[in-house]
């Protein structure tokens, strides 16, 4: 799932300063899941706005609504009413829900309440850890089931680099080397003789890199 | 037999070659440079021109290799894999050629966290086996990376990479140098040698494996100043080995510079004496490079063989 985080309070605040009423716009998809966009952080986020608000003299009141889930589209219609009357939107959906939000409320100053971050899942009960950097090309089946293209610093694809020490990689004590990681599960299965082989370079054109990317699918859009 | 460069040719006649690093200025004045090449000009075969090393902005391994070139070194051209996508690199080691460099060494290069952009995007498009390997294809099949001919003056390096025998997993090391000479590489460069005892029995493998007649491995030393610096390779710096031994004799010398460079040149002759396989040593003296004529003499490598090279006889 997404991974996203709260921006801090203060930069929140500072890009409605002008506003007099908001909508915080939580939503029940992975930031729900990931315990800082759901109905209840979007509850705290707004009584934190509004006390800050208050103590600075300039009152700023606040609805609150939680979508099923920002990044579809059909989901956003119920908040109409609720938009028509605020000055702005904070949305706590990942950048996908903000955007979607900002398409349907074209006259309307939207937000957001989040840092989206990245593609992974829990590791702990408030602890996250990314896993995939969306490349569009997955390589997992030559590496083990581990992701060298976000898990390695250098997204090597012939790894381990120079830098590899005890597991860890060389940007932190706290990270783990992905390489080290490949390896040892290669080792496991019996197939290291696949590592000797040279991996070509990566096609980034089915990254970002390639610009904005979509998807069509004839059998869906014909049948 | 037409040889790539001078250094290639030292090594193929079988000579022990004496290779050191010159680390360009943060600015962009070139005098530091041209003084330190004109200081190792008699004393090593070859200097490598470190590229933006700990992803800190320096004057460029080209340019400077330039300067280094003009003053009467042959320079090996360090090309990492973090600040340059595939385009980059291409043009600018046609660049390079051109301008007259011959040696070209392939890394990852340090994460640029480490250096004083950590804000900078990391590219990483390719990574140093891939770089290995579309080099020496393209001197060889005359290819640019994409797979498109080059028509007529194909840059034609001699191709080197690096091996950490110190970092992990430890048995994989020999397997990934295996791998890198597959790729194309002709000479290795390795890291820093403190931990010799390691680097003996990773030497074992290599020659067991036969990877010594296949490539020519320079042993690479670094003189250390003081017992912090020691401490800080020790515990600061990823993938490196300093034995504790070394850390105290620094610490107990009455002069603990003269001690490092007595170290790094029993090191040398340790090293040429008693391990097989290795064709010569790198020297990283570093921000020491006025040490290096010292230390190559006393470990009894000065005078250096005269190799007559001529660049242009492979146009
Ligand atoms: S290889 Fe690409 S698609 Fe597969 S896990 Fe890594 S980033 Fe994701
Ligand atoms: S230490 Fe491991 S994870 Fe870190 S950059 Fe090197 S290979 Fe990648």
């Amino acid at each position: 799932m997404i991974i996203a985080q709260q921006k801090n309070i203060q930069d929140i605040a500072a890009m409605v300063g002008d506003c007099k009423k908001v909508l915080l716009a939580g939503c029940g998809g992975c930031v729900t899941v990931c315990l800082s966009g759901g109905e209840k952080e979007t509850e705290i986020l707004a009584a934190a706005l509004r006390l800050m608000k208050k103590q600075a003299g300039q009152p700023l009141a606040t609805v609150t609504y939680t979508a099923t889930r920002q990044c579809e589209p059909e989901f956003i219609p119920p908040m109409d009413e609720l938009v028509r009357d605020v000055d702005a939107v904070i949305s706590l959906a990942c950048g996908v829900g903000v955007q979607y939000l900002a398409e349907r409320y074209k006259d309307k100053w939207i937000v957001p309440a989040m840092d989206t971050m990245f593609a992974g899942g829990a590791t702990g009960f408030g602890s996250w850890e990314e896993k995939c950097g969306l490349c569009g090309d997955c390589v997992l089946h030559r590496t083990g089931g581990i992701c060298p293209v976000i898990r390695c610093s250098k997204s090597i694809m012939n790894g381990p680099c120079g830098g590899s020490q005890h597991g860890k990689c060389e940007i932190s004590k706290e990270v783990d080397c992905a390489w080290q990681l490949i390896y040892d599960r290669m080792k496991a299965l019996g197939r290291l003789s696949e590592l000797t082989v040279i991996q070509p370079p990566k096609d980034w054109s089915k990254a970002r890199d390639g610009g904005p990317r979509r998807i069509l699918r004839e059998d869906l859009i014909k049948g | 037999m037409k040889y790539l460069s001078k250094l290639q040719k030292m090594l193929d006649s079988g000579h022990f070659a004496v290779t050191a690093e010159i680390g360009p200025p943060k600015h962009a004045g070139a005098h530091s440079i041209r003084h330190h090449a004109q200081l190792l000009k008699n004393h090593v075969d070859a200097t490598n021109i470190t590229d933006s090393q700990t992803a800190i902005v320096r004057l460029s391994s080209i340019a400077s290799g330039v300067h280094i070139l003009d003053c009467g070194i042959e320079p090996i051209v360090q090309m990492t894999v973090r600040d340059r996508n595939r385009i980059a690199i291409q043009a600018d080691l046609l660049g390079a050629y051109s301008l007259g460099m011959r040696n070209l060494l392939c890394l990852s290069g340090d994460h640029q966290q480490f250096g004083n952009h950590p804000t900078s995007k990391n590219v990483f498009d390719i990574d140093s086996m891939q770089l290995i390997y579309l080099m020496s294809r393209m001197r060889d099949e005359k290819k640019f990376f994409c797979g498109e001919e080059i028509k007529e003056y194909e840059p034609r390096f001699f191709i080197g990479a690096v091996a950490n025998p110190f970092a992990d997993p430890f048995e994989y090391r020999v397997d990934r140098l295996e791998k890198k000479i597959e790729a194309g590489a002709q000479f290795i460069q390795t890291q820093c040698i403190f931990d010799m005892e390691r680097f003996e029995r990773f030497m074992e493998m290599v020659r067991a494996r036969g990877l010594d007649q296949r490539a020519h491995i320079l042993a690479g030393v670094t003189p250390l100043k003081s017992w912090r610096a020691a401490k800080y390779i020790q515990t600061g710096v990823s993938g490196m080995i300093v034995p504790d031994s070394l850390v105290e004799r620094l610490k107990n010398a009455a002069d603990p510079k003269k001690e490092g460079i007595k170290v790094c040149i029993e090191q040398i002759k340790h090293i040429r004496e008693n391990i097989k396989g290795i064709h010569g040593v790198h020297v990283m003296a570093i921000a020491w490079e006025e040490v290096v004529p010292e230390i190559v003499e006393k470990a009894g490598l000065y005078p250096r063989p005269q190799v007559e090279f001529n660049p242009e006889e492979n146009d």
